[in-house]
């Protein structure tokens, strides 16, 4: 039994995922409420240098060949040991496609609870989940002894650690009998414009319409020398392609300007471009949920603003 | 005496080979026939027969005064001339033939002797003249003017088939005229100048003397012989059968209300999958059409994109139902093109063949929602509106959210009996940009003393248009939804400011037998004004011109109550070109609304607006349904013409004429 | 192959939700209950596995306003089998769902169990893991599309940046769907009322729900706006001014 928050770090393709700086950051504070350390728990065959960039006052490594990728099956054989031997306070997964993949199967198999959709922690040491795309907030004790949370983005900042944190190799448990094994990965198409890499971005949402429309977008964006991204309703609907998606199954972006043209503010899409430095919303509807987090909002019609701004946009330069 | 000797020059042989010919030809003609009929019995089943005598008398007026064929100038006269002389020759022809070897041969008297012989003669002489001057009109149309919707049919070799048409009856016109000159020419009987054209025919063979032209006649008579015929026995096989289908098809014409749609075929599958699950009424539809063009030329689907094209719709349907060895669904009719229908009801309005083509369409598309094909907005309105009752996705509860702050407070019908039951429809209780119009009309109504109220979150989408993309089962359960949301409440009149929910709660919903009074709120405005209720305190003096919405005007003949209320406001109106039952739909109907547009060339609400442009002066564009101007907002904005035209409900101009 | 499909109903957010008197849950009175959107598309999956390859597909939710109207549409699509848990659900969470779930399946012995990745209103892990776990099968989550081949699925997992990677998993498995090969496919009402007349509803009574592995909330809160954006204002000329000043500002422009 100890006050440990446990974070079990994502990585993919030899790359620290940014949620797991979040979640660093989340049992750094929760860690003050509770006294314990805060202990990266990192998975991987040769991926000890991972740990280099961590913010925690200690890692665990376990190093196998069947944890080189990411599979439910292998992670949770690994981690169901290590949390039974070590006892801590809290392990903290990602609201990701790796964390929600072993944080309930580990609740199922070891018998705790799990909180999922954690924001934050209060400064007592509660959990404040984010439900109902946002719009409910649920808090709570955090389940004793071992509480298990998966965390969505949004509460604390990505930070890297200053200086290497001290590494403990663990030694894996048998990984016998794995009933998930990788075939390969199929790359996100590279060959489009990098929509994370971008200053600006002209970002299309279901006000948008219909295809034709999304020139006024591309117009825009071409006088402006940034890139057109778009949320999902619009990729669904073929319009645009993946590459262009911002949000949570799409690319994050943090661009010096997001102007949301038409995009009502879903959690999902809010995931992927909260981090944008000033956020110009235009919905016709005043009441959408963009406006909670654009720095600048107005209701005039998209179709009616387009062409001045772009004209505009050409003559200022 | 002057009498009519039928057979002159005609050899006993080929007298008898004659009747021969005309036992085969009318053998293989009913057969034909019989064909056909039998094809059409495939179909399903529907109720036509009944007023007898109004049926009649639509013969009377469509096929032989040619009334609606007769709304285009030259296609008209063309048609009517080619109708009358043909049908004046062939009587006439058969009149002899019968005066000849009936009368005179069992009976031993003529009917066509003396006076009347000759001016039968002198009649059939110059009607006859119509047919040439019609089928040159056709001619000249067909192969010189080539106007646009005679060209480009799906089917390569109906091109032949019309060409067969005129060349056939020239044929026989001339060839007629010809053996008539033969035989005036040799006998030169002292009548003859009463036929005047055989007559001057005539003057041209009198130089090649007697026998050459007793042979030449002989010859000549044969071949009008034959080729009369030949025309004959081809009507059940060629274009010339609509001479039959069409009067078939205009006696069976439909005589319920323009704007009640047919119930669904629910055998097998809601709506037509295959080509049998059409009534026999349908049937008869495709083989009636001539491919006159006239709803494509109408068409604004057409116009917009040229995806869809009625006339090649049921071109296309005709020929499948002879040859079905494709599917219909794919094969032969794309969903693209039924998407595409408005369901303006233009080109039903147009069809001198009283075909039908929307409900054709509709029953198609009720195939495409019973498999789930179909765009993905248009999936989505409906899954809003099978779940919320609004096309919008918003919660029932915001529906009368317009009405917050209207003062005095808007009454709830559920709750106080009231005399005007105001159904709100869609577009007015939810779309951003319309609750200020819907907040003035419940102003005018309050400051007209109008005792009124709403249905508030009882309210559902009335389902006009839900019925029209083909989800019958949708339209149903909203229909039973409203209906007793309905029940429940104590009025007199329903009022509506939506075309297409009066549309359906006037002509599709159940009622009992016990159908309220029903009014779109153009006609309770010239009802108010007429009886004093409404007073202006002002004349507006505004140039405008007026559109006329598809379900108010031709799918129920509401064409002045708002012309008169526009020009109490004291507004000069001005028509459009395109007005009244000829208005051109705004795009927005029979679903549109809620489906993604295709690659469009002009949007119809475009070309509309590019209509009213055009008209000298003219300051608002004046439009009496929500859609419309949702509809026509944008489209003076796409066409750059936001500054000169302003779009106006009527609302708006009584509201500030008071 | 038998495609077993367990469901959830969730919060509707087209309606307001409020908090109830005890400020710890939802208020249910107001509350209007729609299908995970996540759980649809699972069910959309199974329908295309089925078209594709054979199959019998079994949908099973737990008893709420609007179930029998799911489960009839359902089998208007094409699945075979409807199953409703009937008994007090009001008080559940993911755990005891998922229990409920495994004890039925263990019955109905599935090759292969398909679930939404998750639901907006998932308080305590997700169903999908939580009941792969109970019946010992493999799991995985975020799954866009799948091949079945012999004993095994072959499934494109989605990863952030729209990175995919292809996993081969063991049969019998249970997989969180994300999203369907294709958007759930509409069902006309006139079928789902011919379904009605035919096709049936078996219920199951789940007695006592083991709540165990779940969390207690002790205050649920709408989240207060930090900061709403300031509006601009005017013409569509005017505010073209503002944004322009706005990209010189930040010298993007």
């Amino acid at each position: 039994m100890s006050q440990d928050i446990f974070v079990v770090v994502e990585h993919l393709r030899e790359q620290v995922a940014d949620i797991s700086h979040v979640m660093l950051a989340g049992a750094r504070q929760l860690s003050g409420s509770t006294g314990g350390k805060v202990m990266a728990v990192l998975l991987g065959q040769n991926t000890q240098g991972l740990a280099n960039s961590l913010a925690a006052d200690g890692v665990l490594y376990v190093d196998h060949p069947s944890l080189a990728e990411f599979t439910s099956d292998a992670y949770q054989l690994a981690l169901a040991g290590l949390i039974q031997e070590r006892s801590p306070r809290a392990v903290i997964f990602g609201h990701s496609s790796i964390g929600m993949d072993i944080a309930s199967g580990l609740s199922a198999k070891l018998g705790f609870p799990v909180v999922s959709s954690c924001r934050n922690f209060t400064a007592d040491g509660k959990f404040v989940s984010q439900i109902c795309g946002g719009k409910i907030m649920a808090e709570g004790e955090l389940p004793a002894p071992t509480a298990l949370v998966t965390m969505v983005p949004g509460g604390y900042k990505a930070e890297e650690g200053n200086q290497p944190p001290a590494v403990e190799t663990i030694a894996a448990p048998a990984l016998d009998n794995l009933r998930i094994s990788i075939k390969q990965y199929i790359e996100p198409d590279t060959s489009d414009v990098d929509i994370s890499k971008e200053a600006v971005l002209v970002s299309v949402g279901r006000g948008i319409q219909n295809k034709d429309n999304i020139e006024l977008a591309t117009e825009l964006a071409e006088a402006l020398g940034c890139a057109v991204s778009a949320s999902r309703p619009v990729v669904d609907q073929g319009w645009m392609p993946t590459t262009r998606l911002v949000g949570k199954s799409g690319k994050r972006v943090k661009p010096k300007i997001y102007l949301a043209l038409g995009i009502s503010g879903a959690p999902e899409h809010v995931e992927g471009m909260s981090d944008s430095q000033v956020i110009i919303a235009v919905n016709t509807d005043s009441n959408a949920p963009i406006y909670n987090i654009a720095k600048y909002g107005t209701t005039v019609d998209m179709f009616d603003l387009l062409p001045v701004l772009t004209d505009k946009v050409k003559q200022a330069k | 005496m002057p009498i009519r000797d039928t057979f002159w020059n005609i050899p006993h042989w080929a007298e008898i080979a004659q009747y021969v010919a005309a036992f085969l030809t009318m053998a293989i003609f009913v057969a034909g026939v019989v064909r056909r009929v039998l094809r059409w019995r495939q179909g399903r089943a529907e109720k036509r027969s009944g007023n007898f005598w109004q049926r009649i008398w639509s013969l009377v007026i469509q096929v032989f005064a040619q009334r609606r064929t007769l709304d285009e100038t030259f296609p008209g006269i063309m048609h009517f001339s080619i109708f009358w002389g043909m049908l004046v020759l062939a009587i006439g022809t058969a009149f002899a033939t019968v005066d000849w070897d009936v009368t005179h041969l069992f009976f031993g008297f003529q009917i066509l002797t003396g006076w009347f012989y000759i001016v039968f003669e002198l009649m059939l002489d110059i009607l006859g003249l119509l047919a040439v001057l019609g089928l040159g009109m056709a001619i000249q149309r067909r192969y010189g003017t080539r106007p646009a919707r005679l060209q480009n049919f799906p089917v390569k070799k109906l091109a032949g088939d019309d060409l067969y048409v005129l060349v056939m009856l020239s044929f026989i016109v001339l060839s007629g005229y010809l053996t008539e000159g033969l035989r005036l020419a040799v006998t030169q009987p002292p009548w003859a100048v009463w036929s005047p054209i055989g007559n001057a025919i005539a003057a041209f063979f009198l130089s090649l003397g007697d026998p050459t032209n007793q042979t030449l006649h002989l010859v000549i008579w044969s071949l009008h012989i034959l080729t009369a015929f030949g025309a004959l026995l081809s009507i059940p096989f060629t274009k010339l059968f609509h001479i039959l289908s069409v009067p078939t098809n205009i006696y069976f014409r439909s005589l319920e209300p323009a704007g009640k749609l047919p119930a669904a075929n629910m055998e097998n599958g809601a709506g037509v999958k295959e080509w049998k699950q059409f009534t026999w009424k349908q049937l008869l539809d495709f083989e009636s059409c001539t491919r006159c063009g006239r709803c494509q030329d109408v068409c604004p689907a057409y116009a917009s994109s040229q995806i869809l094209s009625p006339r090649n719709m049921m071109v296309k349907l005709d020929a499948h139902i002879w040859n079905n060895g494709h599917a219909l669904h794919g094969d032969v009719i794309s969903a693209d093109e039924l998407w595409a229908c408005t369901t303006c009801r233009a080109c039903v309005q147009v069809c001198p063949a009283f075909i039908d083509h929307v409900t054709t369409f509709v029953d198609m598309r009720r195939h495409l929602v019973d498999q789930g094909s179909m765009d993905k907005m248009l999936q989505d309105a409906l899954a809003n509106l099978g779940r919320y009752g609004n096309s919008f996705g918003q919660s029932e509860r915001m529906r009368a959210k317009w009405t917050q702050g209207v003062q005095p407070a808007v009454k709830d019908a559920r709750r106080e009996a009231v005399e005007y039951l105001w159904f709100v429809g869609d577009y007015a209780s939810y779309s951003a940009t319309l609750t200020d119009i819907t907040r003035k009309t419940a102003d005018v109504f309050q400051k007209t003393g109008l005792n009124f109220g709403i249905l508030f979150d009882a309210e559902r989408n009335a389902g006009n248009d839900v019925r029209r993309v083909g989800e019958e089962g949708l339209f149903e359960m909203l229909a039973d939804k409203n209906s007793q949301a309905l029940a429940k409440c104590k009025f007199e009149t329903i009022v509506t400011t939506d075309p297409h929910t009066y549309n359906t709660l006037k002509n599709e919903y159940a009622w009992n037998g016990n159908r309220p009074n029903i009014l779109h709120y153009a006609e309770l405005l010239d009802q108010l004004i007429a009886s004093g209720r409404i007073k202006f305190s002002k004349k507006l003096g505004y140039k405008v011109t007026y559109h006329d919405p598809c379900y108010l005007g031709r799918y129920n003949g509401i064409y002045d109550a708002p012309r008169r209320v526009i020009e109490a406001t004291g507004c000069e109106l001005v028509e459009m070109p395109r007005n009244r039952d000829c208005a051109f739909c705004c795009g927005a109907g029979g679903g549109r609304i809620w489906m993604d547009e295709k690659d469009v060339k002009e949007r119809p609400s475009e070309s509309r607006i590019r209509e009213a442009i055009a008209l000298a002066g003219v300051q608002a564009f004046v439009v009496a349904c929500p859609k419309d101007l949702t509809m026509y907002r944008d489209a003076v904005k796409t066409t750059g013409n936001e500054k000169d035209m302003l779009v106006k409900d009527l609302i708006e101009l009584v509201y500030e004429a008071l | 192959m038998k495609i077993a499909v367990p469901v959830k109903f969730v919060p509707d957010l087209v309606e307001e939700l409020t908090i109830d008197s005890g400020g710890t849950a939802l208020d249910t009175s107001w509350l209007r209950l729609i299908i995970n959107e996540f759980d649809d598309h699972a069910v959309e999956q199974a329908i295309l596995l089925k078209e594709r390859g054979g199959g019998q597909v079994i949908v099973a939710m737990s008893e709420a306003e609007g179930a029998d109207d799911f489960l009839f549409a359902s089998a208007a699509k094409g699945a075979d089998q409807l199953i409703k848990l009937t008994g007090d659900f009001s008080a559940s969470n993911n755990h005891a769902l998922a229990r409920a779930y495994a004890d039925l399946l263990k019955e109905l012995q599935p090759d292969l169990i398909l679930t939404g990745v998750q639901a907006h209103n998932d308080l305590d892990g997700s169903v999908g893991p939580l009941l792969a776990e109970y019946l010992g099968m493999p799991y995985v989550g975020y799954v866009s599309g799948l091949t079945v081949a012999g004993d095994k699925v072959t499934v494109r997992k989605e990863y952030a940046g729209g990175l995919i990677a292809e996993m081969e998993v063991n049969l019998p498995a249970v997989l969180g769907i994300q999203a369907a090969e294709q958007p759930p496919r509409y069902v006309a009402y006139s079928k789902i009322r011919q379904v009605m007349g035919t096709a049936k509803i078996e219920e199951r009574v789940v007695a006592d729900l083991d709540l165990s592995g779940g969390i207690t909330v002790s205050r649920m809160f709408q989240p207060e706006v930090a900061e709403r954006a300031t509006m601009i204002e005017g013409s569509p000329e005017e505010v073209a001014d503002k944004i322009i000043g706005i990209l010189k500002e930040l010298g993007t422009l």
